[in-house]
């Protein structure tokens, strides 16, 4: 059932929300201990939420848009009440003395929090395999990985475990394990949802987005999270999106571009379907047209150094003094560096190291000063195709999921799984997920679609046209 | 040509480059860590390469997405983060202070 409905029984007094959340937890203990989405579940505090909503609902109070919903986060969302690892050694019984502004949005819209979702340790890879806690399977078909780095919440999603989750995505941490598990997932527009209380990995990427069952879920939920907060001063002043209604206005008139370079460089059965989904645009009144960019191949290259160099930084705050770990040595340089040794995983260590190079004195001018560079020529090349087009089409993957190991000794294989949801990233744009159909082995394939700076409208009337045309069968 | 591209290519960034740069970052690693590091960031940054061919002369570098600006806000005095549930966090305190061992120097 959908987040609307479900809300709409409970504030109705059709089924209390307890009864929802307890349903939520029972699945959550049963299928969690196949697929592990979860690092932490929230037992008693959930039920306590959910009666407290049941409390203000039997009391004639408001209890929110979302009252009694089911949601998710990603451990890298600070939450007062538990423990946020971000999948890493280093914070393994970190509990933050504060909440992010996703939560206390989330919380006073009634929704309740169940756990804390697995990820990529830092948010850093695209198979959640990162985790030090141990991988996350695809409730698909749990050979394969769920993606990442938000691969608990796209899991937990589509397992059915709960109605809605948070993630993070800084270069397609949200859409691409969407693609992998077959849900929706939005990376809203750079600075429109505050990020104060989100683990930084990479400050100027960064941005937090919903994961959903479908398009309607994904809008309420990116709708109550969204807008201003003057504890982000990254933040965009600007109120709350509205985009529920605006979204069904279908795609006449909408002009939509095929990203060539893109569909060219997937598997077939992925570009067959972004031609599919190509198709069926045009026929539903939208004027759809091939486009090239030929900036696209430079992405993963540029985001990789300019990410891996705010990384070395931001992550310099784990030196064992404030929180987390800390293994003692004679001095306080060897008591830093024995402790982020132990902390942190492999995956972690190397994005500081390339990071840390790419800024060191000789190098910087070659790596960072190069990759910010491509990052302005990228932009540039959004910003003549969108002069032309209102949103653009592509896959957001090169496959479907892969196999569980299959790219875990290869850093560049895995980093390569991001070719297609890097360019909106450094360019700060909106860009989504959408399941459009499956591929040969019934695993669920992706269409992603872009849009310039602000243009979510027009990015979910695509995708509600793709989503409506699927479930009617058309695939 | 060939052979000598190769050659430098294998030769990117050394097992001293990593060292130098596991001290800057503040990470102690393991000889083996060294010598995969070595081969795995040879082989991210000879993919780099990819980008070190394009003509950006004249390109304004990118540091962020949105145009950025001062954000100021009312200088009115409010509470901070509770100092209890802060320090709770911390592995060593001593007298509401974060302990740490000595900047300076070897055993104190």
């Amino acid at each position: 059932m959908g987040a609307r409905a479900l809300a709409g029984r409970i504030r109705s007094g059709e089924v209390s929300a307890l009864e929802v959340i307890d349903n939520c937890l029972a699945e959550i203990s049963k299928r969690d201990s196949t697929i592990h989405a979860f690092v932490h579940v929230a037992y008693e505090k959930a039920r306590e939420e959910a009666k407290e909503i049941d409390a203000k609902i039997a009391a004639g109070e408001d209890p929110g848009v979302l009252a009694g919903v089911p949601v998710a986060l990603k451990d890298n969302l600070c939450t007062k009440a538990a423990p946020t690892t971000c999948s890493s050694k280093i914070l393994e019984n970190w509990v933050p003395p504060y909440d992010a502004t996703v939560v206390t949005k989330l919380k006073a819209a009634g929704a309740v929090i169940v756990g804390k979702t697995n990820m990529d340790e830092f948010a850093m890879g695209s198979s959640t395999e990162h985790s030090a806690f141990g991988p996350t399977l695809n409730p698909r078909d749990t050979s394969r990985v769920p993606g990442g780095s938000s691969g608990g919440s796209a899991s937990a999603v589509a397992d059915g475990m709960v109605t809605l989750a948070l993630g993070s995505d800084t270069g397609g941490s949200i859409r691409q394990p969407a693609s992998f598990c077959g849900v929706v997932g939005i990376k809203p527009t750079y600075g429109s949802v505050s990020r104060y209380g989100l683990v930084a990995f990479a400050s100027s990427l960064d941005q937090i987005g919903p994961l959903a069952g479908n398009v309607d879920d994904a809008t309420m939920l990116l709708e109550v999270v969204s807008g201003w907060d003057p504890l982000d001063s990254t933040s965009l002043q600007r109120p709350s999106f509205i985009l529920d209604s605006v979204s069904r206005e279908g795609v006449k008139g909408i002009k939509v571009g095929i990203l060539n370079e893109l569909v060219d460089l997937v598997d077939n059965e992925v570009a067959t379907q972004v031609r599919k989904a190509a198709d069926l645009l045009d026929s539903e009144g939208a004027a759809v047209e091939d486009v090239s960019m030929t900036s696209i191949g430079w992405g993963i290259p540029a985001y990789y150094l300019i990410a891996s160099a705010e990384a070395s930084s931001n992550l310099s705050r784990y030196d064992g003094v404030r929180y987390g770990l800390r293994v003692e040595g004679a001095n306080a340089t060897l008591m830093n560096s024995f402790t982020r040794a132990k902390g942190f995983g492999a995956e972690v260590k190397r994005r500081i190291m390339l990071g840390t190079y790419a800024l060191s004195a000789g190098y910087y001018d070659a790596y960072y000063a190069k990759a910010q560079k491509i990052r302005t020529l990228i932009i540039q090349d959004f910003q003549r195709v969108y002069e032309r087009f209102d949103a653009l089409l592509a896959p957001t993957t090169p496959s479907v999921a892969f196999l569980l190991g299959e790219k875990l000794t290869d850093p560049l294989a895995m980093y390569l799984s991001d070719i297609c949801t890097v360019p909106s990233s450094l360019a700060g744009h909106p860009a989504m997920n959408i399941p459009f159909g499956t591929a040969s082995g019934g695993l669920p394939v992706g269409i992603q679609i872009m849009a310039p700076a602000l243009g979510e409208a027009s990015m979910l009337k695509v995708a509600k046209t793709l989503e409506q045309a699927s479930q009617g069968g058309f695939q | 040509m060939a052979n000598n591209e190769a050659n430098h290519n294998k030769h990117i960034i050394s097992s001293d480059d990593v060292v130098h740069v596991a001290a800057l970052a503040r990470l102690e690693l393991s000889e083996d860590e060294v010598e995969l590091f070595t081969s795995q960031l040879g082989v991210v940054l000879d993919y780099a390469t990819v980008i070190s061919a394009v003509d950006t002369t004249d390109v304004t570098p990118c540091s962020h997405p949105l145009p950025l600006q001062n954000v100021l806000r009312a200088d009115e005095p409010k509470p901070g983060l509770n100092r209890q549930d802060v320090l709770a966090q911390a592995p060593l305190v001593e007298d509401g202070r974060f302990r740490v061992p000595p900047i300076l120097g070897g055993v104190p």
